[in-house]
């Protein structure tokens, strides 16, 4: 490879720009295959990533579906500044949004994050054969797919005559069949599990992942000291992820937000309402099934600015525990 | 090796706790499928565990019959085989280039696709966006916007910067170019973790239904999953009504009830992508354990 040097212009004087500047259409016309290589995802990225982000000052005034071409309105439209961000902190729906949202990533997170590394000690401990290799595969079907499917499926074992009320009913713990997916506070609670059912087998990859990458000798040294299996879970196995186990937990606060939308949307009826609309669902109803289209986006806004702060705060936390952990 | 009761107690444990896993799995699926090849009056009568009581082909007689579900099976196959390809070469091309030390602008690149992770327009901007580009209602709305995964780009590049760097260089030599290169010499070496973002990108297209959903009207372009979150949604108003009520119309109308045609939907939905997985499965566990290792 021809290592070029690297140009400090400003500090070497006018000359060295010179041949800097000279330097780079060289080295640009040298690598123009690459730009090449790389303009559909550049081209696909600004139209579909950037474009909407610009498009998010509709949230600023006040758009209407026969006002014109969209991006015309921003020049056309009234300018309404934070109208509708004091809208929605002021209608009473707000503190609703944000508690469902919020117990619903929590709770999620209550089953979610342990299961998959409980799992993953447990699968580790499997001894290896056509068994473990059976049920690592299911165990990642869920994951694989759609929150429709899941929602049918959920939907069915709690029914009325589903599986779960007929065993619940069959052994007498309770005598009616429970309505589940009538019952408003239950909403968050199937969610969390659901969740947890879905994404268990897969998750737990990362966590045998950093386990297959133990030090076989520890074991040795314990079990020539006599240690039992637990206990070479509990002092080699468990430790050696705990890196791992802290960097995922604080990735997961950052993402605390996103409850979700396909779950809630797919799952809820309209006895749970008060319970189940979280933030992503309510902007749905909202910006587009209502045409409230400003204050759709104003809400989308606000969770955007929010969850990216939550994740950059986070991130730079899970960067500096991974520095400690390195050295 | 169990070496003692203490051990033994503790694989008991284990075992215990991987059944249990196993069953709470796998079982919701089973149920799933047996209630589609039950027969639709005998379904009401519920309690249906392990076994179909009276095995019935008619409800996957009914919704093979309909042409609404071949529609949807088209334009979610079309969308698949289109759009997968794609993206995986859109994906592979960028990480190829951002692979390279000597881009220039290398690290403006990065943080212009890294950025787009962490932040978005939202919904609403969104789809104001694929209307001002024509693409409500189109069928291209299903591939283009999906052109593009940042996740995924990490995972190649990831890959591309652990295969030898003499590979390139001894190329350069022979007078390649980055084009030459990339797909005589690169693209060939990096297919397991293609495979992988090829599966997790076709997987995505098969399930995916929020876009036709919310993005199409017409008939024509509703896919398969989206046709499924109709028939739940008609299902989710029929519970309000009550229970009798509802016994009373199904068998009133018709042999199939609306419980056993939705579990045989689900089933068609669900069959091929429980029948792919599998076998890319050594992929997607090394590509997941790579792309997390970076990210």
């Amino acid at each position: 490879m021809i290592i070029r040097p690297k140009a400090r212009p400003g500090i070497n004087g006018q000359p060295a720009v010179r041949a800097a500047k000279a330097g780079l259409m060289a080295r640009l016309k040298e690598q123009r295959l690459l730009y090449v290589l790389m303009l559909p995802a550049i081209a696909a990225t600004l139209l579909f990533s950037y474009v909407p982000m610009f498009g998010l000052y509709m949230a600023f005034i006040n758009y209407s579906p026969g006002g014109g071409a969209f991006f015309r309105q921003f020049f056309t439209t009234e300018f309404v500044g934070l109208q509708w961000f004091e809208y929605f902190f002021t209608n009473g729906d707000f503190v609703r949004i944000m508690r469902n949202t919020l117990a619903q990533s929590f709770l999620s997170l209550l089953f979610g994050f342990p299961l998959p590394i409980i799992l993953a000690l447990m699968i580790n401990e499997m001894r290896n054969g056509w068994f473990k290799r059976t049920f690592q595969t299911v165990s990642y079907m869920p994951h694989f797919i759609s929150w429709v499917i899941a929602a049918n499926i959920i939907i069915t074992m709690l029914s009325s005559g589903g599986v779960i009320n007929n065993i619940l009913t069959g052994l007498g713990i309770v005598d009616e069949p429970i309505a589940f997916m009538q019952k408003g506070p239950l909403f968050w609670w199937i969610i969390a599990l659901g969740n947890a059912w879905k994404d268990m087998g897969f998750n737990a990859i990362m966590y045998l992942a950093a386990i297959s990458a133990i030090n076989p000798e520890l074991y040795e040294v314990a079990k020539v000291d006599g240690a039992s299996r637990l206990k070479q879970m509990l002092h080699i196995t468990l430790p050696s992820i705990k890196p791992t186990i802290v960097i995922l937990a604080i990735l997961a606060v950052g993402g605390i937000l996103n409850a979700g939308f396909d779950q809630q949307y797919l799952l809820q009826n309209a006895t749970v309402m008060n319970y189940a609309e979280v933030i992503d669902t309510y902007t749905y109803k909202y910006g587009l099934q209502n045409g409230m289209f400003s204050y759709g986006a104003a809400v989308g806004l606000f969770k955007s600015v929010v969850a990216f702060i939550l994740v950059i705060t986070v991130n730079q936390m899970a960067k500096r525990m991974e520095e400690q952990s390195l050295f | 090796m169990i070496r003692d009761r203490k051990d033994f107690l503790f694989m008991t444990f284990v075992y215990a706790f991987i059944v249990a896993v196993f069953i709470i799995t796998f079982y919701p699926f089973w149920n799933v499928f047996i209630i589609s090849l039950n027969s639709a009056e005998d379904t009401l009568r519920g309690n249906l565990y392990l076994w179909p009581r009276e095995f019935s082909l008619a409800s996957y007689a009914q919704i093979l019959s309909d042409s609404e579900i071949w529609t949807a099976i088209r334009v979610t196959v079309l969308r698949t085989i289109i759009g997968t390809p794609l993206a995986v070469l859109t994906i592979s091309m960028l990480a190829y280039s951002l692979s390279k030390r000597e881009l220039v602008a290398g690290r403006f690149w990065t943080l212009y696709f890294v950025f787009t992770m962490y932040f978005g327009g939202g919904l609403i901007p969104y789809y104001m966006v694929l209307k001002s580009y024509n693409l409500i209602d189109n069928f291209m709305v299903f591939v283009v916007p999906g052109l593009m995964n940042v996740f995924y780009m990490i995972i190649v590049r990831t890959f591309i910067q652990g295969l030898p760097q003499e590979l390139d260089e001894s190329a350069k030599m022979d007078g390649a170019n980055y084009m030459h290169i990339f797909f005589r010499i690169i693209l060939p070496l990096t297919t397991p973790v293609l495979a992988t973002i090829g599966l997790f990108t076709a997987i995505g297209h098969w399930n995916s239904w929020f876009d036709s959903y919310v993005f199409t009207y017409k008939p024509e372009l509703k896919t398969l999953q989206a046709v499924l979150v109709k028939i739940l949604n008609q299902y989710q108003t029929g519970s309000m009504v009550s229970e009798a009520q509802q016994m009373a119309n199904s068998s009133k109308r018709l042999a199939v009830s609306p419980d056993t045609i939705r579990m045989a939907a689900t089933m068609v939905a669900t069959l091929p992508i429980i029948m792919v997985y599998p076998f890319l499965q050594k992929y997607f566990v090394k590509g997941m354990t790579l792309g997390a290792v970076k990210s």
